[in-house]
């Protein structure tokens, strides 16, 4: 099969610059990534910010070099044939906020056409269509200064989309989008990916719910490094024989969660504080370790008030590879 | 969301590239200036109310100290060309600066089409809408102050406008570049450079004031050649009061475009790669 994103290698180091006196540090944001997405697949980069996820976008789009190894775009080397790859793709980050105020929707969606190459004609009549199909064909005329966050999203949607790139980048597609909204986007974006064998996409998102409903495969990707990618049903497959459940407790007062991985056959254990009450979850070796875990708690003076045994989601697998939830990671905590 | 009910349209949409290309870009990027003027009124006040009140000032002194009546017609012309100065630094040589922090240049830098186009855009549509706003300027200040024009070359007059508009615009285009690799705070720069012109370009007095060696230095920034050349041609007393010839003038303003287009060309490929390399030109700081 066709390949339509292809890195062997690739990192990035950003040199951060300090005070007048102090020497450049060094950020790695991409370790020796090797990804390899065929063409007509619904990839997902799965990781919490900070991850690289960004910065691997960046260099697959051209606008910025690696440090080291190489990339491809629709086969061509993105780093020494930037002019070759860039009209076979297009981009949409999250919460962008590119155009113009003063211009109408479809003003601002004529332009970024404009920059394509797309005749006038065959764009407006293409905006016209993706317009009424994303639900903002009665705001065509608005100026998009005066678009809520969610419609002005589904704006740059159409921008990305309108271009009918090869291969589509979506940064973060539904960041600070409410629940509908970024169902409309999720609904969008597989349509356009069934209507076209041939079509590539490549999603970053933090939400473990939107890669795994979307995606066909998806890299989980961690300190600038690719841990794990399969596909959602595959990853999810690997903590099979693992036992997972979800304990609602009292406050742990201070009590570190990390005590009940002392406890033989504890896998892991994630803490998040949820309305006065502790959620803890376990992921255990096998199910008769639950035993000694409710002894802990017993001992430790907390009062359990839910117990659910639950399967494996892709945010188990992070924790899994990881050691930590992804929002503790983005909060450096843990 | 009507997906699934409606389809998208086919693959394999025509798309332009090379010249058609690089002329859809210049006109697609001019559009939002001219549009915008339409629908954002406030440059009414701040680019001809503004500048009017500055004439009106002058006008009275140099009446008040008796200064021959084509004194006038300076300062009316001054005004006008004040508008021009004010969209180079603003709305070119900032641009740049404004656009990274939207997330447009980033967007720019991706498609398939030229930077250069992208600013050669910027500066058409910024040269359509300013001249509207000149106009507006020397027909009130004409009109006002009673200014005779007597124009000797319609010719070389709008061979002098267009040097001028060319290699301003050049400039402006150069420096917008310059000023997002130079500083994170453009505007200062802006602000910095804008009433220093105003007095060292002769806006509302004959640049032959200066002593030789100001006035030369002064004539890097192509409004004050420009300015004198225009004077020269469409006042009496113009030519008696010119710095150098027009023909001289021109000669400069041509090498001042040419060098202005090409530093632009050079400084916009310049910071493409260095804003791909570093990965830190096209970032926001938000």
């Amino acid at each position: 099969m066709k390949q339509a994103i292809f890195t062997e290698n690739l990192g990035r180091v950003y040199k951060l610059r300090g005070g007048k006196k102090e020497d450049p540090r060094e950020l790695v944001a991409l370790d020796g990534v090797n990804v390899e997405v065929a063409q007509g697949e619904l990839f997902g980069l799965l990781g919490p910010n900070g991850a690289g996820k960004t910065t691997l976008i960046k260099i697959l789009t051209t606008l910025l070099s690696p440090t080291t190894g190489r990339a491809e775009v629709a086969g061509f080397d993105v780093d020494r044939q930037p002019e070759q790859v860039r009209p076979r793709i297009n981009m949409v980050s999250g919460g962008e906020s590119s155009g113009y105020g003063l211009l109408t929707v479809r003003e601002n969606l004529w332009m970024f056409a404009q920059f394509y190459g797309i005749p006038s004609k065959i764009a407006n009549a293409r905006i016209k269509e993706m317009l009424e199909i994303v639900g903002l064909g009665d705001r065509i005329n608005t100026k998009s200064s005066d678009l809520s966050t969610g419609l002005r999203q589904k704006m740059n949607i159409v921008r990305g989309f309108l271009t009918d790139p090869d291969v589509l980048f979506l940064d973060e597609p539904t960041l600070g989008l409410d629940v509908g909204a970024a169902r409309d986007v999720r609904k969008f974006i597989r349509a356009w990916m069934e209507e076209s064998a041939d079509r590539t996409l490549l999603l970053t998102t933090h939400y473990m719910v939107e890669a795994d409903d979307l995606c066909d495969r998806v890299a989980i990707i961690n300190g600038g490094k690719v841990l794990a990618c399969d596909t959602p049903a595959n990853l999810k497959h690997s903590l099979q024989r693992d036992a997972l459940f979800r304990l609602e407790v009292s406050p742990l007062n201070g009590l570190s969660p990390e005590i009940f991985e002392a406890i033989p056959g504890v896998r892991k254990t994630v803490h998040r504080p949820r309305d006065g009450r502790s959620v803890l979850e376990f992921i255990l070796e096998e199910e008769n370790v639950l035993a000694a875990v409710m002894s802990s708690l017993t001992e430790n003076d907390l009062t359990v008030m839910n117990l659910q045994k639950r399967e494996p989601t892709l945010e188990d697998v992070f924790v899994e590879l990881v050691g930590k939830s992804m929002s503790e990671v983005e909060h450096g905590g843990g | 969301m009507a997906v699934g009910e409606r389809v998208f349209m086919a693959r394999g949409i025509r798309k332009n590239t090379g010249a058609r290309l690089f002329i859809q870009t210049v006109l697609a990027r001019a559009y939002p200036r001219v549009i915008g003027q339409q629908r954002e009124k406030s440059w009414v006040f701040f680019d001809i109310a503004l500048p009017m009140i500055a004439v009106s000032s002058y006008v009275f002194v140099y009446r008040a100290i008796g200064a021959p009546d084509d004194y006038v017609g300076f300062v009316v012309m001054g005004g006008a060309m004040t508008a021009f100065w004010l969209n180079v630094l603003w709305s070119m040589s900032s641009q740049l600066y404004w656009e990274k922090e939207t997330g447009n240049l980033g967007l720019y830098i991706m498609a398939p089409n030229s930077l250069m186009a992208i600013l050669l855009g910027m500066a058409l549509g910024g040269m359509l809408a300013t001249t509207m706003r000149a106009l507006v300027i020397t027909v009130l200040g004409s009109w006002f102050f009673d200014v005779n024009f007597v124009v000797t070359s319609y010719f070389q007059l709008f061979a002098v406008f267009m040097l001028t508009m060319v290699a301003l615009y050049g400039m402006g285009m150069m420096f917008a570049s310059l000023f997002l690799l130079l500083s994170r705070e453009a505007w200062h720069w802006s602000n910095l450079a804008q009433e220093p012109v105003y007095l060292a370009s002769g806006f509302y007095f004959p640049i032959k004031s200066f002593n030789f060696w100001i006035a030369a230095g002064a004539s890097i920034i192509p409004l004050t050649l420009g300015m004198d050349a225009m004077r020269q041609l469409v006042f009496e007393t113009g030519p008696t009061l010119g710095f150098a010839s027009v023909p001289l003038e021109i000669g400069v303003l041509t090498g001042l475009a040419v060098l202005f287009l090409v530093g632009a060309r050079w400084l916009l490929r310049y910071m493409e790669r260095l804003a791909i390399r570093e990965g830190r030109i096209t970032e926001s700081r938000r």
